[in-house]
């Protein structure tokens, strides 16, 4: 973990109430896929925990939804310096991928696949994804997951676009040697349930540290306690109790 | 040249600063931050006889200028706590610890501090007694004078090592509860642990804990904290140790005119990791600005 100021230098919608900000600063903690960030917002007790979308040179790229004021308040920056926590938790592993791994995000937890799919097809993986959100207007990253060279399918709730319904509906006749997701706890259940292989489940707690400090945040697994924002948040499917 | 020693029950500590219970974890997580060697001490998470896993999450709700947490004693039990813990801290660790005990149980607190007692890194057993007492209908120790003056008694008899009562805001008259720890024979006194609070989330309509209520801690409670402890320094003879919302050298300074020996710093180390360390650095210079030339003089100087 890094304490560091970061300079904004891009903060824009990509949805109605998804925004995607640029961060400029030491990115040198940033060790994995699947890592948060955790900012500090004036004017809030706590930081704000947000997962890495991307990591390139000194630029951390975070895409979030706005939920409460903090996030809104977060919304409405267009420049300055904020105090941000880099490199928090485990993130995702790439060595249990297989030749082929599955990645499954729902809504806002799809911005950590970006950086996880990046470095597997670097590693010479054939990827595929499926983005699920609940309508047409709500998608995002469909274009830049499929930049990166993935095969990439959409489902929405609505069948606005896409295949109709969840994630699980799209992932029955796929062959993959190995998922990792992240999303919803109710979209992380029906993957475990409904997969074949094994997997890494990356899940949300509120936190009080970020840092594996205060124990806000703590679960319960297979192999023992474990805090989701310093042993996780990606658990493996082996080790999750529901 | 700035004095920033304390004497805390018959050992010095270099600096007042003092992490918190259940902020700072075991310490040894701290120190790939910073060499936590240069704090005055700090006083480890929360121990219990056995292992507690603590309430269901989310245990963690924000306030203005605070937080509310439930995380309801989660700690590995004494066994692992001097097994585990104590030798990965006496690794990066070369002073002596406040071991911090809790417990449900008269027997409980007693257990606990026994075996803590043949620690020669733990220099002094800090002893909430803001938990429920389940043979006592489930009401905290640490609002009635008698049940704390009876764990008082209890863990005095079973160690040499100075003991210090941490005791809970949340009762009507916290004077008589220290002057109650005083006279079964505590050598301090800290406080104030955290406030009870509550935040209702308004899309759900349901508590933003799971527990319903927690602790409200952070600098919102830094009057309170600063209100109680004056009341208590002022009426006991025994150190006091000050905490509640200490966030700056200057929190630092106020808490010690109102009687703090030594002041713990709590819910700020969760918000920016080297808040410690950067109370201890920015401590001298507070000082200069106040004409302060040694900190233990200040000691209860608001009259």
């Amino acid at each position: 973990m890094k304490q560091g100021f970061f300079e904004i230098i891009e903060n824009v919608a990509l949805t109605k109430d998804i925004f995607r900000m640029k961060l400029k600063g030491d990115t040198s903690a940033v060790t994995a896929p699947g890592q948060f960030i955790n900012i500090k917002i004036d004017g809030f007790y706590l930081r704000r925990p947000i997962s890495v979308c991307d990591c390139e040179g000194d630029i951390i790229t975070i895409i979030y939804k706005v939920v409460g004021h903090g996030t809104e308040v977060m919304a409405q920056m267009k420049e300055g310096s904020l105090d941000v926590l880099t490199g928090l938790g485990n993130g995702y592993n790439t060595a249990l991928s297989g030749d082929k791994p599955l990645l499954l995000g729902g809504g806002v937890g799809v911005p950590p696949l970006y950086m996880l799919c990046k470095k597997l097809i670097a590693e010479g993986k054939k990827v595929t994804v499926i983005l699920g959100f609940n309508k047409k207007e709500e998608i995002f990253y469909e274009n830049e997951f499929k930049a990166l060279g993935a095969d990439v399918i959409v489902t929405t709730v609505d069948g606005s676009y896409g295949v109709k319904g969840f994630v699980t509906n799209a992932m029955g006749n796929l062959d993959y040697t190995h998922f990792y997701t992240c999303g919803p706890e109710p979209m992380l259940k029906a993957i475990f349930n409904a997969s074949k292989t094994s997997g890494s489940l990356s899940f949300e707690e509120r936190m009080g540290c970020g840092f594996g400090a205060c124990m806000g945040c703590s679960c319960k697994t297979v192999t023992g306690y474990k805090r989701i924002c310093k042993e996780g948040p990606v658990l493996l499917k082996e080790e999750i109790l529901w | 040249m700035v004095d920033l020693k304390v004497n805390l029950c018959g050992i010095q500590l270099d600096n007042p600063i003092i992490p918190a219970s259940g902020t700072f974890g075991f310490g040894y997580e701290f120190a790939e931050l910073y060499d936590i060697n240069m704090l005055g001490t700090f006083s480890f998470k929360g121990t219990t006889k056995d292992a507690r896993f603590g309430n269901p999450t989310p245990r963690i709700a924000e306030c203005t200028a605070g937080m509310i947490n439930a995380v309801g004693l989660q700690n590995p039990g004494v066994d692992k706590v001097i097994g585990e813990e104590l030798p990965k801290l006496s690794k990066c660790f070369n002073k002596k610890v406040m071991a911090n005990v809790s417990g449900f149980a008269i027997e409980d607190y007693a257990y606990t501090c026994r075996l803590l007692d043949k620690e020669e890194q733990v220099g002094w057993l800090e002893v909430n007694v803001s938990c429920p007492n389940v043979h006592g209908g489930g009401m905290s120790f640490g609002t009635s004078p008698e049940a704390a003056a009876e764990v008082t008694k209890a863990v005095k008899a079973v160690t040499t090592k100075p003991i210090i009562i941490k005791l809970s805001p949340n009762v009507t008259d916290i004077v008589s509860v220290a002057k109650a720890c005083e006279e079964a024979g505590a050598d301090g006194i800290s406080l104030i642990n955290t406030l009870l609070g509550m935040r209702i989330d308004l899309k759900t309509k349901k508590p933003v804990i799971a527990n319903t209520m927690g602790g409200f801690s952070g600098s919102a409670i830094f009057p309170v904290a600063v209100r109680m402890v004056y009341q208590v320094a002022n009426a006991v003879k025994i150190p006091v140790v000050g905490m509640g919302g200490v966030t700056t050298a200057e929190d630092v300074i106020e808490m010690m005119l109102a009687g703090a020996t030594a002041v713990q710093v709590g819910a700020a180390n969760l918000v920016n990791p080297y808040a410690c360390r950067d109370i201890i650095n920015d401590l001298p210079k507070a000082m200069e600005k106040y004409g302060i030339s040694s900190l233990k003089e200040i000691i209860g100087g608001c009259k």
